[in-house]
């Protein structure tokens, strides 16, 4: 049932491109009859971790965690070891997802860069030619970085009232308070998308929640744990929950679907650490992805809130906007959450939900696949925006930083003029009476 | 001619063939091909041919037989009885890129297609024209025809509809020998000579490959709608059945769930059914909208004049929808519950059905395992599904007795071991038994005469003229529909 569900099982016809025939190969090397050689490696880096698989299989079989353990064997076999790899490696998951200030700092020094005009100067004098060749690829990629990042936007503890405030409007006619919640910054979010965090931030405080966001937070380690390097994931996980003070809790959100889907596993990572164990059971209990936690707990409508917030003669145009929604990879198979990303958008006023083909098949971000497998990272981003283009949106909405880019640099490049947005930024924006777009 | 096993030079030379995009044969490409949707069975190849017309399929036949290679055809590997299960070391001979859909005729009806092709293509582009291909077996979604023809594959709405052999008009089919052999036509009627292509439709490719085929179509169903009925007992259950039938009415759908699967269902779906239920079936009634709504009606009647306890007619597609999900919940529901799933397809002729579930019952408490049972009540394919465990060696031991203490009795009760799923390696031990001895020599004679070297599918569904000495008999660790858990 999985066949047909895979996008490299669909690109090539052959098994060992599938889930059932990458389970095969797990299977014999847990069985001593086949040694994690570099093919299966190359397998392993082949699979885009979508877990579309996962959602089709009648059997429940958890090829997440499988997949996990897989990519972490192929890593520890050290089968594709090379110079150049381990130094990247080193660099992304043990230097800088290991370390927010640092990554900040790299933030920073790339905005510098880009906003100096030092990018421009550098790509116009041919700089990029003495760049290393997969380096000279990527670097056209690079997304800009936002104005400021999420500490600066969103103050440690937020009430609804702070968001009567920042709306002209008395403090007191803010909702009543619900409880307090917790919001995860990410990483890629943190530099890219700060904006999201914000539009998040005010989407909770809406609601009626208090909202918790810790100026520094630790990289939650999904990028470690789908990436092969375990132990990294259980540290940073640890740290993670130091950060928190998860009994004062009702919630811990994310907005990023690749997070969501690695974090609600904390109490999995850590089961055998004596010290988190209870922590992190939890953690799990409490991690909500946002559109999940929305949909539990009852979505104030933008109407309402209009009303509450004063805005009802806003700007908010009375024309519909089309809307088209890709289901991130992590979010619908890894978590099995499709339905409440489509309901935030339909509870927006004057947006028109337009349906997409194939909205649950891998654009071809995957973590860091468009990087590590650019071909058919490409193939399967060609087909995205062939589909975003039948559907005639004026915005593509989507929750994972990853799919954002990806997509957007796609359209961008297809020459498509349209707008990529979260599905909570465009909630937000209905809430604060501004136009979607 | 003893059979060899596959040399590098034998790849080689299969690969100057085809070309060398056509052939795998690393060791990490082989172990995918191991198996088939029979897990607990594998064995590697040595190499897999994919060739893309039937010239090419010619080629690898005439070079394995000159060889003395034994071949193992497959489409998808969606098949539940080992029918795929490679021979060790030998040659897998894959059509999923002979996978196009050749002609549409409306004027007649039919449509030709390669043997590659995925059965939800033949539905969906019979669909787009107002035309109807009914079989729909499970794996419908990822099964080739190729492979459903080979199987005889069944599915939902055999009661009313049959099973593939009723829609396979004609097959070109290549003979061990080389030879391609065109059987059959476009004709409704055709009565010259012996019906040929018959004996291929579930031949498990032990006979031949199957390399175009030639479906008939039916016009799509006006209308359909759907009903449940809840039982105390599955006895009741089984007699509202046997009137429905003996009321001459043969709705499309009349599908059944035991005890233990209600509440597995209920469970993993949260339907909300009634748990104490012994039984419910599913009924779908589908043609003209006045002869649908007389049908419902009728069986409502009966389903209430035998005991139903409550009995739903679904409003709308929606409901129905709902209705139907009980019955197709039922494999997903019962897969979770232990780490190895083996589905079995026992059948019986209908006025047998409660003797043989109430079989199944006693048999599973007898050896102390979990079996749930559902299936296709109309017809009286049943699914008994045994949840187990196959690294319990004790545990499977006792699958094993209860299996064939299974079969047995649906042979006596005038049934057969296998409904839809073939025989393959998983059931060819009991099949001489459910033959008798006249008929299972004609059996023999059959592969003898047409693969006279033993090349097709050796030692599937019957032991060929020359059993292959290289070749160890598979073992029999039961039937899985999913691979096992690992985790």
């Amino acid at each position: 049932m999985c066949l047909p569900t895979c996008p490299t099982y669909d690109e090539t016809g052959l098994e060992r491109n599938s889930p059932r025939g990458r389970i095969g190969l797990m299977r014999a090397i847990a069985d001593g009859e086949l040694e994690a050689t570099k093919a299966f490696a190359e397998e392993m880096g082949y699979c885009l971790g979508c877990l579309a698989c996962v959602t089709a299989c009648p059997a429940g079989v958890d090829y997440a965690h499988l997949f996990e353990n897989a990519r972490a064997e192929a890593q520890a076999s050290g089968v594709q070891d090379s110079g150049k790899r381990r130094f990247y490696r080193w660099l992304t998951l043990r230097f800088l997802f290991m370390r927010p200030r640092v990554l900040r700092w790299v933030g920073w020094g790339l905005r510098l860069w880009q906003r100096t005009g030092l990018e421009q100067l550098f790509r116009r004098s041919g700089g990029t030619k003495l760049l290393p060749p997969e380096l000279r690829r990527l670097e056209p990629m690079t997304p800009r970085v936002e104005e400021k990042f999420t500490h600066r936007r969103i103050r440690p503890l937020e009430t609804p009232a702070d968001l009567m405030t920042r709306l002209g409007r008395p403090r007191e006619q803010a909702p009543p308070t619900r409880g307090r919640v917790a919001l995860l910054t990410g990483c890629v979010q943190d530099l890219f998308f700060s904006g999201v965090n914000r539009d998040t931030a005010d989407v909770l405080l809406a609601n009626g929640w208090e909202v918790l966001t810790p100026s520094v937070q630790y990289c939650c380690g999904s990028l470690h744990g789908h990436n092969g390097e375990l132990e990294m994931a259980k540290e940073l996980a640890c740290q993670q929950l130091d950060t928190f003070p998860l009994d004062e809790l009702a919630a811990v959100v994310t907005n990023a679907a690749g997070c969501g889907s690695h974090l609600k596993h904390y109490d999995r990572l850590l089961g055998a650490d004596s010290a988190y164990q209870q922590r992190a059971q939890r953690w799990s209990q409490i991690a909500r992805d946002i559109h999940e936690f929305l949909d539990e707990q009852g979505l104030v409508s933008p109407q309402d809130y209009r009303v509450t917030a004063g805005r009802t003669e806003s700007s908010h145009a009375t024309a519909t906007t089309r809307v088209a929604y890709h289901e991130a990879c992590h979010l619908v198979h890894g978590q099995g959450i499709s339905d409440p990303p489509r309901k935030v958008l339909e509870a927006i006023p004057g947006l028109h939900l337009v349906a997409l083909e194939e909205a649950s098949w891998c654009c071809g971000s995957a973590g860091v696949y468009s990087i590590t497998q650019p071909e058919q990272a490409q193939k399967l981003l060609d087909r995205k925006v062939r589909h975003i283009r039948a559907a005639r949106p004026a915005v593509l909405a989507t929750a994972n930083p990853g799919c954002h880019l990806q997509i957007e640099r796609g359209l961008r490049e297809s020459g498509l003029n349209l707008k990529v947005m979260h599905p909570v930024s465009l909630l937000a924006r209905s809430y604060r009476g501004e136009s979607l777009i | 001619m003893m059979q060899k096993v596959v040399s590098p030079t034998h790849i080689e030379e299969l690969s100057a063939l085809l070309g060398e995009r056509q052939v795998l044969s690393s060791r990490e490409d082989m172990i995918p091909y191991g198996f088939d949707g029979t897990a607990a069975m594998k064995q590697w190849p040595r190499c897999v041919v994919f060739p893309r017309t039937t010239e090419e399929v010619v080629a690898v036949v005439n070079y394995a037989r000159e060889q003395g290679l034994p071949i193992v055809t497959r489409g998808s590997g969606t098949g539940l009885s080992g029918g795929a299960v490679p021979h060790a070391h030998g040659i897998v001979l894959c059509l999923l890129r002979m996978n196009r859909v050749l002609e549409l005729d409306t004027r007649n009806l039919t449509m030709h297609v390669e043997t590659g092709v995925i059965t939800k293509m033949v539905s969906d582009r019979a669909a787009e024209v107002g035309l109807f291909y009914p079989p729909d077996p499970g794996s419908m979604k990822v099964s080739t025809m190729g492979g459903n023809v080979a199987e005889n594959s069944g599915g939902l709405r055999g009661l009313k509809y049959g099973v593939t052999r009723d829609y396979v008009m004609g097959l070109e089919v290549v003979l061990a020998d080389g030879s391609v052999a065109m059987l059959g036509n476009k004709c409704v009627k055709d009565v010259a000579g012996y019906s040929l292509k018959d004996l291929f439709v579930g031949s498990e490719g032990t006979l031949g490959i199957i390399t175009k085929i030639l479906l008939k179509l039916l016009p799509q169903p006006a209308h359909r709608q759907t009903m449940m009925a809840v039982y105390t007992d599955m006895e009741a259950a089984a007699e509202t059945v046997s009137a429905i039938i003996a009321a001459k009415i043969i709705p499309c759908t009349l599908e059944f769930l035991d005890r233990r699967t209600i509440a597995c269902v209920d469970d993993f779906a949260k339907l909300g059914l009634p748990r104490d239920a012994g039984a419910i079936l599913v009924i779908e009634s589908d043609g003209h909208p006045e002869a649908v709504a007389e049908e419902i009606a009728a069986m409502e009647k009966i389903a209430r004049d035998h005991a139903a306890r409550e009995v739903k007619v679904a409003a709308d597609r929606e409901e129905a929808e709902k209705l139907l999900t009980t019955r197709r919940a039922a494999f997903p529901a019962l897969a979770r519950l232990r780490p190895t799933t083996i589905l079995e397809d026992a059948t019986v002729p209908r006025s047998e059905l409660a003797k043989m579930v109430r079989f199944v019952e006693q048999t599973a408490k007898k050896y102390d395992l979990m079996i749930a049972t559902f299936g296709h009540m109309g017809d009286g394919n049943l699914h008994p599904t045994f949840l187990t465990d196959e690294r319990d060696e004790a545990e499977m031991a006792k699958v094993h007795e209860a299996f064939a203490e299974i079969f047995e009795k649906a042979i006596a009760l005038g049934g057969t071991i296998t409904g839809e799923h073939g025989v393959g390696t998983a059931k060819k031990d009991f099949l001489r038994q459910q033959f008798g001895a006249a008929s299972f020599a004609l059996l023999q004679a059959v592969k003898n005469t047409i693969d006279p070297q033993n090349l097709l599918n050796p030692g599937k569904l019957v032991d060929g003229p020359t059993p292959s000495p290289t070749a160890p008999a598979l073992s029999r660790n039961g039937t899985t529909e999913t691979a096992a858990r690992l985790s």
